[in-house]
């Protein structure tokens, strides 16, 4: 077996991937579904830069770079492709999302630099998210509406309503800005929490339905749990039908079904101002963090080389391009590490900071938190 | 005169019309109920719940990220424990972002013993709260307070619990709320929902006026030499009460503080005092182990230690799983008068 994070074996070469096509394709398709070769080339561009980003972390999470990594290399295909449809702003007119902790593929495709997630890796005081406090992979990025990632499993399902409450009555008020939704991602494990049920109780109250995309990614594992192990076989997806509330499971590993999955959904939400159970299949290629050693599970689909394989065949793209490609997105990643490596860490100073907002109605703490009531601290 | 539970619907309303406050929501805080206390009656914004504390939390942060200003309630302190990780994260939103988020929600609940609530709706919460840190925790004991507390509550940027102590919520203040009206009766036909047919009623709300009670302030409610007393909420009118005895009968003076900040306290005041009497009682009804009051307990003896002339001293409710029905077990396992009365009065005679 190969070593983790590194690519195949040596024989690389001998498994170039080659197309058999002269012309270039001008579409590519799963079934019915078909995405244009421009989208389908953007969607691969940021799945190999997600891909390169997560391998570098594990390799940061090994050389004592960072401490520890958890992300999602396997989920690609699903995280870019959602990334890349979010109406991406700030306030009840755009989406907020409720992410969990295996989502960098959703931040990179809506254009977050790399070094935004190396900084909170590396623990870094220029860390945007956490400043240097949270694990990687817990963005929170106000800009975007991009809440705080908490590593408490299922809890952002219980929040989701009341930002799409916000939106809904926004909507209501503002017929042009009635487009925003509330995304909610979670792990299918995570479905066992009471959370996981209170959103989709929140989000079916008669007449006031919420815009709400409930999203599972289902790996089939729960660190080391079988998923088969701990859930009556049905589908997660299932779950929605005794609120009435529509659902579809897809292939999350697949772009171009997914693709699709997500748009029909979001359509959906964003339109009927109504909630949305969407499960996709995805894989986990390194396990489930870096406490379980990170290393690579050959064993599972990986979507990057599917769709890499897929887009060869089809001529969109050739082995030359494919490969310039992921030289870019490592050199970037590379960057990334090299640049945040130089830059400072929190200090005994900063422990305070943040706390909590100014307040005029606070006797002792009317601008921020400065240690016990009365100065000692 | 206003009663603790019309008060705090006063400060709801004003919150309303003139603070932001976009929801007041809960179990049966909509109508018909307006809360099983009557606290959010006649509130334009009020609405019910299903029956889920994590989502009513949940929900909540979900509106203050969003821009809204919630005020929800958690229906009895008993029912808050499977929110505790809420809590946790509602408090470190703040900090674990960098700033990024505030988290201006409001968090009511009710608070303590004293209606003959049984097992759960009997519990303290204080001593729980104290241990959020990113929130602000405060406890009126009187419905004056409970109407400043609350405006402060709404008007701060952060998660603020505010623990209304159930004995006390029909107990009517001897102070007028600002724009309140002098007539008891004439405020109950204004603001309380009739007891039968509430199709079409709608209250009559004052013109209410701000009066914000700092959080963070404590108030000295009685003044003496021979000792300090720390209370809140429940117990405090207890604690004036036994001082007014000592003073009438032994002429005994007592520096009475009502905390009304559970955190931030105010250390300052407790200082101040503790060095001008150098005896030290802290009274509240949460179970003795690992009591909030033990916290300022060790805080008095870091800070005061060769101030105090005797040793200082906690009264709080006994350790044990829960109260019972029967009033023998509630006026034997949390503090009642006669107990504060003779802790008062040994602490005040206890050789130096």
């Amino acid at each position: 077996m190969p070593d983790a994070n590194e690519d195949p074996p040596d024989i690389e070469d001998a498994l170039l991937r080659r197309g058999t096509r002269t012309a270039a394709p001008s579409a590519i398709r799963n079934g019915r579904d078909t995405l244009s070769v421009e989208v389908a080339l953007t969607i691969f561009r940021q799945m190999l830069r997600t891909r390169a980003l997560e391998e570098r972390s594990i390799k940061m999470s090994k050389s004592g770079e960072a401490y520890f990594w958890i992300g999602g290399p396997g989920e690609e295909a699903f995280n870019v492709c959602l990334g890349l449809q979010i109406n991406k702003g700030r306030g009840p007119a755009h989406d907020y999302l409720h992410l969990h902790y295996r989502n960098a593929g959703i931040v990179l495709a809506m254009g977050m630099p790399m070094i935004d997630h190396t900084r909170q890796l590396a623990m870094r005081w220029t860390d945007k998210h956490s400043r240097g406090r949270n694990f990687v992979g817990h963005y929170s990025i106000p800009d975007w509406n991009v809440v705080p990632v908490t590593s408490v499993i299922e809890v952002q399902f219980a929040m989701a309503p009341g930002t799409a409450l916000v939106q809904k009555r926004h909507g209501l008020k503002n017929p042009t800005e009635a487009q925003g939704i509330s995304v909610v991602v979670g792990g299918e494990a995570g479905t066992a929490e009471g959370d996981f049920e209170s959103c989709l109780n929140w989000s079916t109250r008669p007449g006031m339905e919420l815009p709400v995309l409930m999203l599972v990614t289902n790996n089939r594992y729960g660190i080391s749990t079988d998923l088969d192990a701990v859930h009556a076989h049905r589908p997660v997806a299932d779950r929605a039908i005794p609120y009435g509330v529509r659902h579809e499971t897809i292939d999350g590993n697949d772009p171009v079904a997914t693709w699709h999955g997500i748009d029909r959904a979001m359509r959906y939400c964003r339109r009927e101002r109504k909630p949305f159970l969407l499960e996709a299949t995805v894989s986990r290629l390194h396990g489930h963090s870096s406490s379980s050693g990170a290393q690579r599970n050959w064993n599972e689909t990986d979507p990057l080389a599917a769709f890499e394989q897929k887009l060869i065949d089809s001529g969109a793209i050739d082995t030359n391009a494919v490969r310039a490609l992921k030289d870019e997105a490592k050199l970037e990643a590379d960057e990334a590490v090299v640049e945040t490596m130089k830059e400072a860490e929190p200090t005994r100073d900063d422990v305070y900071a943040f706390t909590y907002a100014e307040s005029e109605v606070d006797a002792v703490y009317p601008k921020d938190y400065t240690g016990l009531p009365g100065g000692c601290s | 005169m206003a009663n603790m539970a019309q008060a705090v619907r006063m400060a709801l309303h004003f919150g309303e019309k003139h603070l932001g406050v976009t929801d007041v929501f809960g179990e049966d805080v909509g109508p018909p109920l307006g809360g099983v206390f009557t606290a959010t009656q006649g509130l334009r914004t009020a609405w019910n719940t299903p029956l889920d504390e994590r989502g009513i939390i949940g929900t909540a942060m979900g509106i203050a990220y969003a821009g809204g200003r919630p005020v929800c309630e958690i229906q009895f302190c008993d029912y808050a424990f499977n929110v505790l990780d809420m809590f946790k994260i509602a408090g470190n939103q703040r900090w674990a972002s960098g700033g990024g988020y505030d988290m201006p929600l409001v968090v009511m609940t009710p608070n303590g013993a004293g209606i003959r609530g049984s097992l759960y709706h009997s519990h303290s919460f204080e001593s729980w709260a104290s241990r959020l840190p990113g929130w602000k925790v405060v406890m009126p004991s009187n419905a004056l307070d409970a109407y400043g507390l609350m405006l402060a509550a709404i008007k701060d940027p952060n998660p603020v619990l505010v623990l209304l102590p159930k004995a006390l919520l029909r107990a009517k203040d001897t102070r007028l709320i600002p724009g309140e009206p002098a007539d008891a009766d004439e405020l109950s036909r204004m603001i309380d929902a009739p007891v039968n047919d509430r199709a079409g009623w709608e209250p009559n709300w004052p013109e209410l006026e701000e009066h914000i009670v700092k959080i963070g302030s404590a108030e000295l409610v009685r003044e003496g030499t021979f000792g300090t007393v720390i209370s809140y909420g429940r117990p405090l009118p207890l604690c004036a009460q036994a001082a007014d005895e000592l003073a009438a009968h032994h002429h005994h003076t007592f520096d009475v503080i009502d905390l009304r900040s559970i955190f931030p306290y105010d250390w300052n005041m407790i200082s101040k005092s503790v060095l001008k009497t150098g005896r030290v009682l802290i009274v509240n009804e949460d179970t003795e182990v690992t009591n909030f009051g033990e916290h300022l307990l060790r805080r008095v003896i870091d800070e005061h230690f060769y101030d105090l002339v005797v040793r200082p001293r906690t009264l709080m409710g006994k350790h044990v799983p829960g109260i019972g029905m029967n009033q023998n077990y509630e006026l034997n396992s949390v503090p009642q008068l006669g107990d504060i009365r003779t802790a008062l009065w040994d602490l005040a005679t206890e050789a130096a």
